[in-house]
């Protein structure tokens, strides 16, 4: 690539060819400020809140989208500059509810952070605002537009990352609003509720459907009992609310937290994430074994399912039809747990605490029933858990580690590593080898299905079987693999897919910021989390065995069905339940 | 060929189809039946002709007789008197509104005087549905001069001979353009014609579509030939349903001869039109904008570079230019650069259109040689001011340019010195103002079109324009305070600064040329409550004040 030098406040700096200013400024140092602007995804030029002095430009330009030249000369500093920034602030403000304290991103939201920093005092301009209704139909998403300063991220992400566009700007000028349509609501759309544009929302415009009163309301409820299950990666996230660095393994707090917060159980989705290889794993081998139809594409991720309901409806026969660890385990605890504790599954109150705001639409769809009760009651996403265990003013960082209630608390690192893009698809691999074989392996780590490239592959041999696996994360490039399946080119016999980036570590539910470097250091928590455990394979699950043993009888049997697996439903664009 | 004795040309512009010409028409047809003329008389439509305030009109050639506003009923007078008698029909004659004389011959309309078509050159005399009328005014006669005998590189050296710069409003040179294009890498490349015209009052490109479609044609294939491109898109508004009609219907004709399509003139070289109908908005008029509603997408301008001369329709190199730009290419061609170069002044070469309104005699579209006077075109050509008024300004550029004050009358019509009085050629618009005419009012009305129009996407443009037009709302409705006027300057230099696009950088422009012309008058406004105009609803005490001799309150 070549290289182009430019002066930067002064400083010289050499970067490649096609670097933008704001990439070339952060090597002396400056971080210009941003609000619109998302590395790779959105780099639009829309906010102006970037603008710098180019020397020999009739106007500012704004640095994310302006390209380093030879000779350039910039000055990011400079009266007109900071004037500048100063009065898009102003005027953003001037068009935005003044509602900060209750505000669910009150004191993590960058329009805030900048207008601390700029020590903006007054707003000099005042005027109309656009009011718009509240978008409150989806189960698992809320559209504030009323907040939405229009950087349009959220639009870009959907369409760029997720390539599902359910929402984007609407109207024009003032009126702009970004919606599923003109006149739609997200529930009508055909939005998978991934949430990543909550993700990456810089103010409170779009945010996770708040449903921790009707958890406090059961467990102030002496008539409920209430269990709660917690997703693999929540425990490498939660920290970070209370100020851990990202990807700290905090497993053993955050159990003792919830216990704290009054659940008459903690137990984990890592055991259903067992149980699922079991099935799914078996389902596998009867495909292939029996000529069913191949590749088999795991059903973990509830916006995934969404999607291919949506825009691959004619490839669902290839989804495996278990449920996902949440409703496996939503299914188990008021049949077999219920049954196994003598409670009355009427009385138990059963909340998940998922990564996830898709999680949410999935425990209510109408078919998560098998127990005869709604199977999950409330799925509450990493954030609403972190503000729960604030309100009750817990000293998370301080607590003693506290272990998961038997039986379904009970997992292997296998479970464990669901959080992450690949996980699924190494455990089953690690469970799938050794069923097969009767061999031991020599080493359980599938290291080619890890990691942040979009598309994975790997072939394994599995006793006279070469296995080809493939791995998708975040729906672009879950496209890319059935656009291939539609075309005959994808002659793989098992896909693993994860709707958002970085597999759930990286899910709608996560504290914000969620970024790429953050991701990361999730995935790295995710296995280091996998590495401590003394049992790393699904089928050595003590707990697991002990409950085919005793209820299930067999992978794949009569109760599995009855309880373990589901259908899906063809949706056209827009969305029926 | 049948020769006729002679022709009666009906305008059949837009404006002159909404005032009826099409009902004259077949009267007068039907008169030439009655009478048995059909073999001795032809009727044609032709494009405007320019004079929309007359209209309908209907020229009678070989005289050139000129008859205003023709009524249905007027029709049987022209078939029975002039065409059969050979008799001129006075009282449907032009009259001179200041000098009372009439007008026989539409050569000596005082409106055509000084001026010089050469973009405009077919509209109006010619019919726009039948090529053969083109190519008998040497039409095509430059695509076939660039396809037998020039290189790219020459058509390009004479086109930046010519010094023509983009009639859009940017005024970039064209042959630059042209060159950035043709030295762009990649093998597919387009060629898009800019017929967004969005500026209120203008309709020279509407004008040329509807009149001359085939020199827009022409030059685009031109176009393609110099800079390597073989597909064009020629995106028009759907407010502009008759240039859509006439354009689909010049492109299946050229098709026809062999002047599109493919193995053009047998020379080799392919070159294929299409329309693309966008929605109306203001903003595709801007490149990138245009580019993205091209392509299917929200017509919102994107930051540049990449230019479209590299990076443009589906990201391959495009050269986009307007349509009266295009039209001016065929002449240019064929009668060399140095020929356009000789009009004009240094830096602002050729014609220009400019489309006349407001509170002047003649309005209309005009072509001027480029650094023709100011009081030239209003006066000589535009006839004066209506009613005898005073003349207080002309307002160049439309809803993004700014005002000409009477003191700047003699101002040279070009690019520099335009820009020198904190205002702009842009796409041709000149509203004339007289002294009835409130200044803050006017530039509240504008500041409203861009707010209106723009496409919401930088903040400067969605938020600033909103928070401009609420202040000047506020003052023309008495409530202006104290601050006012700073607010809106540093609004105004905030604006102009940081929006992302041309549009959204030129919305301060009539402000800012208020606040240099009319400061007393705004200040009059915010401080005093009283609008001088007495047009601001809540600033006088009686609208006679004005009006009547003597300022009776």
């Amino acid at each position: 690539m070549p290289m182009v030098t430019l002066t930067i406040d002064g400083k010289e700096v050499q970067v490649e060819q096609g670097t933008t200013v704001l990439e070339a400024a952060k090597k002396v140092n400056i971080n210009i400020p941003t609000l619109c602007y998302l590395k790779d995804i959105n780099v639009v030029g829309a906010c102006r809140i970037c603008v710098v002095e180019v020397k020999g430009a009739r106007t500012l330009q704004a640095a994310c989208v302006t390209p380093a030249a030879e000779n350039m000369v910039v000055l990011t500093n400079t009266p007109a500059v900071r004037a500048s920034r100063r009065m898009t602030l102003e005027l953003i403000l001037s068009n935005h509810p003044f509602e900060c304290p209750t505000c669910v991103r009150n004191k993590n939201c960058e329009l805030q952070s900048l207008a601390e920093a700029f020590g903006i005092r007054e707003v000099r301009y005042s005027g109309a605002n656009p009011v718009h209704v509240m978008d409150d139909s989806s189960v698992s998403i809320i559209r504030d537009p009323d907040k939405c300063i229009l950087c349009r991220r959220c639009a870009s992400v959907c369409e760029k990352v997720q390539t599902v566009s359910a929402i984007g700007p609407q109207g024009r000028g003032f009126d702009t609003v970004i919606a599923p349509g003109v006149d739609m609501v997200l529930a009508e759309s055909n939005c998978v509720n991934c949430g990543q544009c909550v993700l990456v929302c810089p103010t409170g415009a779009i945010y996770e459907r708040d449903q921790t009163e009707e958890v406090w309301a059961a467990l102030a409820d002496p008539q409920k009992h209430v269990v709660v299950q917690t997703a693999p990666s929540v425990r490498v996230a939660i920290g970070e609310m209370f100020g851990m660095e990202p990807g700290s393994v905090a497993t053993g707090q955050m159990v003792a937290a919830i216990r704290k917060l009054g659940f008459d159980k903690v137990f984990d989705t890592d055991f259903a994430a067992d149980l699922t290889i079991m099935e799914e794993g078996s389902e596998l081998l009867e495909r292939i074994n029996n000529g069913g139809i191949l590749p088999q594409i795991t059903s973990c991720s509830p916006g995934w399912v969404k999607f291919i309901e949506h825009f691959y409806p004619t490839l669902l026969p290839h989804v495996s039809t278990c449920k996902s660890p949440q409703q496996m385990f939503g299914a188990l605890a008021k049949t077999f747990y219920a049954e196994k504790a003598g409670v009355d599954p009427a009385d138990i109150f059963s909340v998940s605490i998922m990564p996830c705001t898709a999680k949410k639409f999935e425990a209510q769809r109408p078919e998560m029933n098998a127990s005869g009760y709604q199977d999950v009651d409330v799925a509450l996403t990493t954030r609403e858990l972190g503000r729960m265990l604030k309100q009750a003013g817990i000293d998370f960082n301080e607590l003693p580690e506290e272990n998961y209630d038997d039986p379904l608390g009970v997992s292997t690192g296998a479970a464990v590593i669901f959080g992450a893009t690949g996980g699924v698809m190494e455990a089953a691999l690690r469970t799938v080898y050794e069923i097969v074989t009767g061999n031991t392996l020599a080493s359980v780590d599938f290291v080619d299905v890890r990691g942040m490239e979009g598309v994975k592959e790997a072939t394994v041999k599995v006793g006279d079987l070469d296995v080809k696996v493939a791995v998708a994360h975040g729906l672009g490039n879950a496209r890319k693999l059935l656009d291939a399946l539609q075309a005959g080119e994808a002659n793989y016999h098992f896909i693993e897919i994860m709707c958002c980036p970085g597999g759930c570590i990286g899910g709608g539910g996560q504290p914000i910021p969620t970024n790429y470097e953050i991701r990361q250091k999730r995935i790295d928590g995710i296995y280091t989390a996998d590495e401590a455990m003394v049992l790393r394979k699904s089928h050595e699950n003590p707990a697991i065995q002990q409950l085919y043993k005793e209820y299930l009888e067999k992978p794949l049997g009569h109760k599995s069905h009855q309880l373990l697996h589901t259908k899906y439903t063809s949706r056209g664009q827009s969305n029926q339940l | 060929m049948h020769y006729y004795r002679a022709h009666v040309l009906v305008c059949a512009g837009s404006v002159c189809v909404t005032s009826g010409c099409r009902a004259v028409k077949e009267a007068i047809l039907e008169g030439i039946t009655r009478h048995q003329l059909e073999e001795e008389i032809k009727v044609v439509e032709t494009g405007c002709m320019g004079f929309c305030e007359l209209g309908p009109l209907v020229v009678v050639y070989p005289e050139g007789v000129m008859y205003c506003r023709v009524k249905v009923e007027d029709a049987a007078v022209i078939v029975n008197e002039h065409l059969l008698k050979g008799r001129i029909v006075k009282h449907l004659l032009y009259q001179d509104p200041n000098t009372r004389k009439t007008v026989t011959l539409m050569k000596d309309l005082p409106f055509l005087s000084k001026q010089t078509k050469v973009a405009m050159r077919n509209a109006g005399l010619i019919n726009p549905e039948d090529i053969e009328e083109y190519i008998a005014g040497e039409g095509y006669l430059a695509l076939a001069k660039v396809l037998s005998s020039m290189s790219p590189e020459e058509v390009i050296i004479e086109m930046k001979k010519s010094g023509l710069r983009g009639r859009g409003g940017a005024g970039f040179l064209t042959g630059l353009k042209w060159e950035f294009t043709a030295k762009a890498r990649g093998t597919q490349k387009y060629v898009v014609c800019n017929g967004d015209e969005g500026v209120p009052g203008v309709f020279m490109d509407r004008s040329i579509l509807e009149g001359d479609p085939h020199s827009v044609i022409e030059a685009m294939a031109i176009a393609g030939y110099a800079v390597g491109a073989d597909q064009g898109y020629i995106y028009v508004r759907a407010e502009y349903p008759l240039a859509v009609e006439k354009l689909r219907h010049a492109i299946n004709q050229a098709c026809e001869f062999g002047l599109l399509g493919e193995n053009i003139l047998g020379t080799g070289f392919n070159f294929e039109v299409n329309i693309r109908v966008g929605a109306g908005a203001f903003v595709c008029g801007e490149e990138t904008a245009l580019l993205a509603s091209i392509e299917g997408r929200r017509g919102e301008p994107r930051p540049r570079p990449p230019f479209p001369a590299n990076e443009g329709l589906w990201g391959k190199p495009t050269l986009i230019n307007n349509v009266e730009t295009l039209s001016s290419v065929p002449p240019i061609i064929l009668k060399g650069g140095a020929w356009y170069a000789s009009m004009g002044t240094e830096k602002s070469k050729g014609t220009k259109v400019f489309a006349l309104t407001g509170k002047v005699n003649n309005t209309g579209l005009i072509e001027v040689p480029m650094g023709i006077p100011l009081k030239e075109i209003i006066f000589d050509i535009g006839g004066g001011i209506l009613n005898n008024k005073k003349l207080k300004a002309v307002l160049a550029g439309g809803p993004v340019g700014g005002f000409i004050p009477a003191e700047h009358l003699n101002v040279s019509m070009d690019y520099e010195s335009l820009a020198a009085l904190g205002t702009l050629i842009g796409s041709g618009s000149l509203t004339v103002i007289d002294e009835d005419t409130c200044v803050v009012d006017l530039v509240k009305f504008f500041v409203e079109f861009c707010h209106e129009e723009s496409c919401g996407k930088c903040t400067p443009c969605r938020i600033g324009t909103k928070r401009m037009l609420e202040i000047l709302e506020r003052i023309t409705r008495g409530e202006g305070k104290d601050g006012d006027i700073e607010a809106l300057e540093v609004l105004c230099d905030y604006i102009k600064n940081t929006a992302l696009c041309g549009l959204g950088q030129s919305a301060p422009n009539p402000v800012l040329s208020m606040l240099r012309y009319f400061r007393p008058e705004l200040e009059a406004h915010v401080r005093d409550k009283h609008c001088p105009a007495s047009v601001c609803a809540f600033l006088f005490d009686s609208p006679c004040q004005n009006t009547a001799e003597g300022g009776v309150r």
